[in-house]
């Protein structure tokens, strides 16, 4: 309501304004290109030849089902440490299901079920037992991983029968040379990012995540926006575990351990702050995509497996400076 | 004056064995504006939450034109058409002013999903219609960039969308500057004259005592005086008073008007 002119200006150009409204993204691309241009000079012969981006699109599925709904709870200012463990516990139901030789479909159904009941339990644990989510996940992913371990004696299910199956085919096929559970995860990707901007949801998400009292003041149930956003985590874990139990014919106890890590990167790296309100999921996407390229590529440009860990933390540092001088916190 | 819009009957909040507000009885009909004054820890911004149901009552009922408010919330505050501007302005400083606007009451379409463009018009008649419209910014604009009395405008655009009935101010001119402190008046004087209600708070009493025309003071979670404009007759009476309230240590300066009203 000030009448002095200042300097800030509206006057821009329709170009200027998306890139300024979609910086993080950009910043993340611009990240993968410059990354990827590296990883081909280093290896010309591995990163012309299609079977690398094959290798890495068959696996990236399982990572952007988990990264998108992570992006959506750290905007809601929570975290889930023990999304892998709710992996393994839908990917064993959907595998328990489909080995007693009940339909994949109905399998999947089960399976996912199992993540959104879980979703939803671990969210009201830790929102209405006004928990520290960090610490309250980290419990209940030990707590989810040894009951399984407990149940299973540590034994894995072998699940070669899937493979001739009409779900299977759908679901983690091939089509012209392409992995389909790639469609599958753009299509959860384009969903998540209408739910994320242009949904009622996706605005109370960042509300919420923006200033809680606010939020409450103004009649959003905020606890509640909570626990969804749990439920949503508790879906994609499910579709991942699921997804990963199809690509490899197997279910194993320990399977999504090794995503903890990777998963968070990859929602940090590409441009979600840590401190809530605001995020992006084209950015997490894009940060899924550099996260897995990092492993393979690092590998195939000649270098020693031992470099892998070293680059993988090069890069994560190196894009979070990127990050913070490319964004404003504003308070 | 018209129907009554809310009323406070026995109205109790504690916090632990703390009294923050301590059985209050009040009320603001369709169409005044009432000013609510009292000193740091008088109770005003509990009261406030009460109203504009952040805060739930310990004891006491909420009548709402009329009928009494059963499971009274924040959703079915606003619901009743009663619309608060917060002290602290309740602004989501990273988002854009169209959603701050929208906070909690988003237009949508099919399942959900937001109606971007009625948002973001409804959004610039809301600014034009206060007076708040700017070359420097647009309703797609980070609240996080704007100055104090900007976000202020914000939080105000909020509060009239919808055809508020009673709009809640609480401390609305602090921190603002001279040119901004009259721009909210202005403000405050454009809903009085559509017939709708406010309550305003604040510390200075004569920017308290220009705008409204019956004053609540509030002393230590009780109300200690209501009194109409016409009958307190002047600013300088009311600040007298509650320096009474504060040290009661002489006459009563408002002795003659409690008088003639046989009230406490």
């Amino acid at each position: 309501m000030t009448d002095t002119p200042d300097n800030r200006s509206i006057e821009q150009s329709w170009a200027r304004r998306f890139v300024l409204a979609n910086r993080a993204s950009i910043g993340t691309m611009a990240v993968f290109v410059v990354m990827m241009i590296l990883f081909f000079i280093g290896n010309p012969a591995v990163f012309s030849d299609y079977r690398i981006y094959y290798s890495v699109l068959t696996t990236l599925p399982v990572a952007i089902f988990v990264v998108v709904p992570m992006v959506f709870l750290v905007t809601v200012g929570e975290i889930d440490l023990s999304f892998p463990a709710v992996m393994a516990l839908g990917a064993w139901v959907f595998a328990l299901s489909a080995q007693a030789g009940i339909d994949p479909f109905v399998s999947l159904v089960l399976g996912l079920g199992v993540g959104v009941l879980m979703g939803a339990a671990i969210g009201m644990i830790v929102v209405y037992g006004g928990l520290s989510s960090l610490v309250a996940t980290l419990g209940l992913s030990f707590l989810i991983r040894g009951a399984i371990l407990i149940a299973t004696g540590g034994k894995s299910i072998a699940m070669l029968s899937l493979k001739d199956t009409v779900a299977y085919k759908i679901l983690s096929g091939t089509l012209f040379g392409f992995p389909v559970q790639m469609l599958w995860a753009t299509l959860f990707v384009v969903i998540s990012v209408f739910l994320y901007n242009r949904h009622r949801f996706g605005a109370r998400v960042h509300c919420v995540g923006d200033n809680p009292d606010s939020a409450a003041q103004m009649g959003i149930d905020t606890r509640a926006v909570r626990v969804y956003t749990f439920v949503f985590m508790g879906l994609g874990a499910g579709l991942a575990g699921i997804f990963s139990t199809m690509i490899n014919f197997t279910w194993w106890p320990t399977a999504g351990d090794s995503y903890l890590l990777p998963t968070l990167a990859a929602v940090f790296v590409g441009g979600t702050p840590t401190w809530g309100g605001i995020g992006t999921v084209v950015g997490g996407t894009i940060g899924a995509v550099i996260v897995s390229f990092i492993q393979v590529g690092i590998v195939s440009a000649g270098l020693d497996g031992f470099y892998v860990q070293f680059f993988n933390g090069l890069i994560i540092i190196l894009a979070l400076l990127g990050h913070r001088w490319n964004q404003i916190r504003y308070r | 004056m018209g129907e009554r819009l809310i009323e406070l009957k026995e109205v109790k909040k504690s916090y632990g064995s703390v009294f923050a507000v301590g059985g209050v009885n009040m009320h603001v009909d369709r169409g005044e504006v009432v000013g609510l004054i009292g000193d740091n820890g008088a109770g005003k911004s509990t009261l406030i939450k009460i109203l504009s149901g952040v805060v739930r009552p310990t004891t006491g009922e909420i009548l709402v034109r009329g009928a009494v408010a059963q499971g009274w919330s924040a959703g079915k505050s606003r619901a009743a058409g009663i619309e608060t501007v917060f002290q602290d302005r309740a602004l989501a400083v990273q988002q854009t002013i169209v959603r701050n606007i929208f906070m909690g009451r988003e237009i949508t379409t099919v399942f959900g999903m937001l109606d971007v463009e009625k948002q973001r018009s409804e959004a610039e008649r809301l600014m034009r219609e206060i007076g708040f419209t700017s070359k420097v910014f647009s309703p797609d604009s980070i609240v996080g960039q704007l100055s104090g009395g900007e976000r202020q405008g914000v939080a105000i655009a909020r509060a009239i969308y919808n055809k508020a009935d009673l709009i809640i101010l609480d401390e609305p001119t602090t921190a603002l500057s001279l040119t901004e402190t009259e721009k909210v008046f202005r403000f405050v004087r454009n809903v009085r004259e559509s017939g709708r209600s406010i309550l305003f708070i604040g510390h200075n009493i004569h920017h308290v005592f220009d705008i409204a025309e019956r004053f609540i003071v509030l002393d230590r979670g009780r109300v200690a005086l209501e009194i109409t404009k016409d009958a307190v007759k002047s600013a300088d009476r009311l600040i007298a008073f509650m320096e009474h309230v504060a040290h009661p240590n002489g006459p009563n300066p408002l002795a003659d008007v409690l008088a003639q009203n046989g009230a406490a």
